[in-house]
C-alpha cells in the first residue's frame, strides 16, 4: 500500500524538478487533447513550443513577441508572488492591471498634445499609483473588517472591465476617432509611447521593469527582514505574531505592491503593444500571472522563466491557431492543466511516498 | 401598474429566474464547505455545467436531459478538484483557481461550434389554482421545475443537514476532522461526496443560465454568478435559509439594473453593470465587520486532511 509521509521540510531536488515534469506531462496529455480534437499531436506541440523560436519563417517575428507577452506575466506574478508566500490571496490582478492602464493613459491623455520629456515618467508613476490604490481596496476593508481579499481582489474586476468599457465608450475617447470606441493610439504620441528599445527584440520599458522586479524581488526576500517576515508569516502565522510581524502592515505590504506592479504593466501595455485603451484590453495576463507565480515555485528566477514559458505558449498558440486552426480555447485548457498537474505534484515535494506492508503498519 | 416603466409583476417573476442559477451553486458550495472544503472552483464548475448542459440539450432536444447533463458534467469537474485536494493534498485555494482557470478553457472549447443557437425551450409548469392568484400566482406559480426544484433543495439542504445522521456525519468531518476520523468515519469519502453534490449544483446553475435564463451559448456566460455565489455562502452564514435570503437578494439586483438599463434610467449603463459586485462588496464588508472573533464558518474549512 502506498502511503504519503510529511517529510519535516519539503525537498529541494522536487522543488526544482516538479515543475519541469509538470510541464513534459501537460505536454504529453495536451498532445492527447490535440490528438482527440482531431490535430496531429506531435505538430501541434512542435508548433507551440519549437516553432515560434527556431522556425526559418516565423521566428524573426515571434522571438520578440516572447518578451513582449512575459514582461507583463513576469511584473505582475512577480507581485503576487510576495502575497501568496504569506498566505494573502490577491487574485484581483487583472482589475489593478486594468485600472494602472486607465490612470496611466488619463493622466498623459489629459496632457495631450504637449510635448514634453516628463510626459511618460509621469504616467508610469500614474499606473502604478493607479494599480497601488485599487490593490488598497481589498487591503483596507481584510485589516479594518477582516474582510475576505480573495472575494473582494475578484469582484473588483468586474467593476475594473466596466470602467474600462465606460472609458474606452466614454471619457477616454478619440474625439477625432469618428466615433469609434477606443482612446488616441498612444503608442503614435512620442512623448507618451512606450517604444522598442532595442530594436528586433521586443524589449521595451516593461521588460526592463520586469528584470528590475525580478531583482528586487530576489533581494527582498532572501536578504531583508520583511522577505523572511513574509516567509515566516506563510510558514506559521501563530509564530510570526509571537515574532512581532505586523501582519495588518504585511497584508498592505503585499496586496499593494501586487498592485502597483500590476498596474505598471497594464500602463507598459497601454502604451506599447496595445497602443490604446480599447474595450477588450484586459486579455488575461492578470489570470494567468497566477500560473506563472505557482509555475516559479513563488520564486523570483522560477517566475523569470516560467513567465518565458508561458508566454511561449500564447505565441505559439496563436501560431498553432494560424496554421493548424486549433483553436485558442485549447491553449487556455492546456495551461489549466498546467496548473492542476503541477499543484499534484506538490506532494513530491512535501511528502516521501513510502510503499508499506499493510500487516505490518 | 407600472413604475417608470418597469412592471412589478414581471420584475418579481423575473428575479425569481435570476436568482436561481446563484441559489443552485451556492446551496451546493454551502454543502461542500459544510464538509471543511472550500472550493473556489464554482465559476469553472458552472460554466463547465453551463456547455455540457446547453450541448445535451441540443443534440437531444431534451432540456430535462440537458440538466442532467449539466450536472454530471459540473460533477466531474469537481472531481478533479476532490482528487487535487483529498489524495494529492494540495492547497485547497490554488486548486479552486486552477478549476476555474480549467472551466473556463475546457467550456470555451467545447461550446465553440454551438455559438448562435437555440435551445430547446423548457415548459413553464403553471400551479392549479395558485397560479390564479392575483399578483402573487404570475409572481411566485409560473415557472419551470428547475425554480421549483431549487427552492425544494433548499429545504432538503437544510433538513438533511440538521436533522439526518449523514448529515451530522458531514457536519462533524467540517468541524474536526481528526475526531471525526477517530470516531470511524471516512473523512476523505465524505468529502468527495461533498465535493461532488457541490459539483452537481453548480453545473445545473450553470445549465439554467445558458438553457433559460439566456438561453443561449456565449464564451464567460455565467459572468462571475459563481463567485457571487461563493460571496453569498460567506454571507448566509453557512445556513440554507440565508443562503435563500442572499442568492434572492441579488437576483433582485442584478433584475432591477437590468430593468433600469432598458427603461433608460439617467445612471451610466457601466454603473449599473458593476452594482451586482459592488453590492457584494458591500455586504461582504457589513457581514465582516460585525463578527467579532468568532464566525459560523466550519473549523476545518480549507484545512488538509492526513493520517500517516
Amino acid at each position: 500500500m502506498i502511503t504519503f509521509v510529511k517529510r519535516p521540510q519539503p525537498s529541494k531536488f522536487w522543488t526544482i524538478a516538479t515543475p519541469v515534469l509538470a510541464v513534459i506531462l501537460t505536454m504529453i496529455l495536451g498532445g492527447l487533447l490535440f490528438a482527440a480534437m482531431g490535430k496531429d499531436p506531435v505538430v501541434a506541440i512542435r508548433t507551440i513550443f519549437w516553432d515560434p523560436l527556431f522556425n526559418d519563417q516565423f521566428a524573426a517575428y515571434s522571438r520578440p513577441q516572447l518578451l513582449v507577452k512575459a514582461a507583463p506575466l513576469i511584473l505582475i506574478a512577480i507581485g503576487l508572488s510576495l502575497g501568496f508566500k504569506a498566505g494573502i490571496w490577491n487574485i484581483g490582478a487583472e482589475g489593478q492591471y486594468i485600472i494602472g492602464a486607465l490612470t496611466g493613459a488619463s493622466v498623459g491623455l489629459a496632457l495631450y498634445p504637449l510635448d514634453a520629456w516628463w510626459i511618460f515618467p509621469l504616467m508610469v508613476i500614474a499606473g502604478a499609483l493607479g494599480g497601488f490604490l485599487w490593490a488598497m481596496i481589498p487591503a483596507i476593508l481584510k485589516t479594518r473588517f477582516n474582510t475576505n481579499e480573495i472575494l473582494v481582489s475578484l469582484m473588483l474586476v468586474y467593476v475594473a472591465e466596466q470602467i474600462l468599457a465606460s472609458a474606452a465608450l466614454g471619457f477616454l475617447r478619440n474625439p477625432e476617432g469618428n466615433g469609434f470606441p477606443g482612446s488616441r493610439n498612444l503608442s503614435q504620441i512620442p512623448a507618451m509611447s512606450n517604444p522598442e528599445l532595442i530594436s528586433g527584440t521586443g524589449a521595451h520599458w516593461g521588460v526592463v521593469a520586469a528584470f528590475a522586479a525580478v531583482v528586487a524581488a530576489y533581494v527582498l526576500i532572501n536578504k531583508h527582514m520583511l522577505g523572511f517576515q513574509i516567509r515566516l508569516t506563510g510558514e506559521s502565522p501563530r509564530a510570526a505574531r509571537f515574532a512581532g510581524v505586523k501582519d495588518r502592515l504585511l497584508v498592505v505590504f503585499c496586496l499593494g505592491t501586487a498592485g502597483a506592479l500590476a498596474g505598471l504593466a497594464g500602463l507598459f501595455e497601454v502604451t506599447g503593444p496595445a497602443g490604446q485603451i480599447s474595450i477588450d484590453f484586459g486579455a488575461g495576463y492578470g489570470f494567468t500571472a497566477i500560473i506563472v507565480a505557482f509555475l516559479g515555485r513563488l520564486h523570483p528566477v522560477g517566475i523569470l522563466l516560467a513567465g518565458l514559458l508561458l508566454a511561449l505558449t500564447f505565441i505559439g498558440g496563436e501560431l498553432a491557431q494560424f496554421m493548424l486552426g486549433l483553436p485558442s480555447a485549447a491553449i487556455q485548457v492546456f495551461q489549466g492543466m498546467l496548473l492542476m498537474i503541477l499543484l499534484a505534484m506538490d506532494i513530491l515535494v512535501n511528502y516521501r511516498v513510502m510503499i508499506v506492508n499493510k500487516e505490518a503498519a | 401598474m407600472d413604475f417608470g416603466g418597469i412592471n412589478p409583476v414581471i420584475l418579481l417573476a423575473s428575479l425569481m429566474v435570476a436568482s436561481t442559477p446563484i441559489l443552485l451553486a451556492a446551496l451546493g458550495e454551502m454543502v461542500t464547505e459544510k464538509s471543511g472544503v472550500l472550493n473556489l472552483g464554482v465559476e469553472g464548475m458552472m460554466i463547465t455545467g453551463a456547455v455540457c448542459g446547453f450541448i445535451a440539450a441540443v443534440e437531444t432536444g431534451s432540456p430535462t436531459l440537458g440538466f442532467v447533463a449539466a450536472a454530471i458534467g459540473g460533477m466531474a469537474l469537481s472531481m478533479l478538484f476532490g482528487l487535487l485536494t483529498q489524495v494529492f493534498l494540495t492547497t485547497q485555494v490554488p486548486a479552486g483557481l486552477a478549476l476555474t482557470l480549467m472551466g473556463t478553457g475546457l467550456a470555451s472549447l467545447l461550446g465553440q461550434n454551438y455559438v448562435g443557437i437555440k435551445p430547446p425551450s423548457l415548459p413553464d409548469l403553471h400551479v392549479p389554482l395558485l397560479q390564479d392568484i392575483p399578483f402573487i400566482g404570475p409572481v411566485v406559480f409560473q415557472h419551470d421545475a428547475v425554480v421549483y426544484l431549487s427552492l425544494f433543495a433548499v429545504v432538503a439542504v437544510w433538513a438533511f443537514l440538521k436533522y439526518t445522521r449523514a448529515g451530522l456525519v458531514l457536519r462533524a468531518v467540517g468541524e474536526n476532522h481528526a475526531a471525526a476520523h477517530a470516531l470511524g468515519y471516512k473523512v476523505k469519502l465524505v468529502r468527495f461526496a461533498a465535493i461532488g453534490f457541490g459539483g452537481a449544483m453548480a453545473g445545473l446553475g450553470g445549465a439554467y443560465i445558458s438553457l433559460v435564463r439566456v438561453p443561449q451559448w456565449t464564451d464567460g456566460i455565467t459572468a462571475g454568478i459563481g463567485w457571487i455565489a461563493l460571496a453569498i455562502v460567506v454571507f448566509a452564514s453557512w445556513r440554507a435559509g440565508r443562503v435563500l435570503i442572499g442568492a434572492y437578494l441579488f437576483g433582485g439586483i442584478t433584475v432591477l439594473q437590468l430593468n433600469l438599463q432598458a427603461a433608460g434610467a439617467k445612471v451610466p449603463v457601466e454603473l449599473l453593470s458593476m452594482s451586482p459586485f459592488l453590492a457584494t462588496i458591500v455586504v461582504l464588508v457589513v457581514i465582516s465587520a460585525r463578527r467579532h472573533g468568532g464566525t459560523n464558518a466550519p473549523a476545518m474549512l480549507g484545512r488538509i486532511f492526513h493520517t500517516s
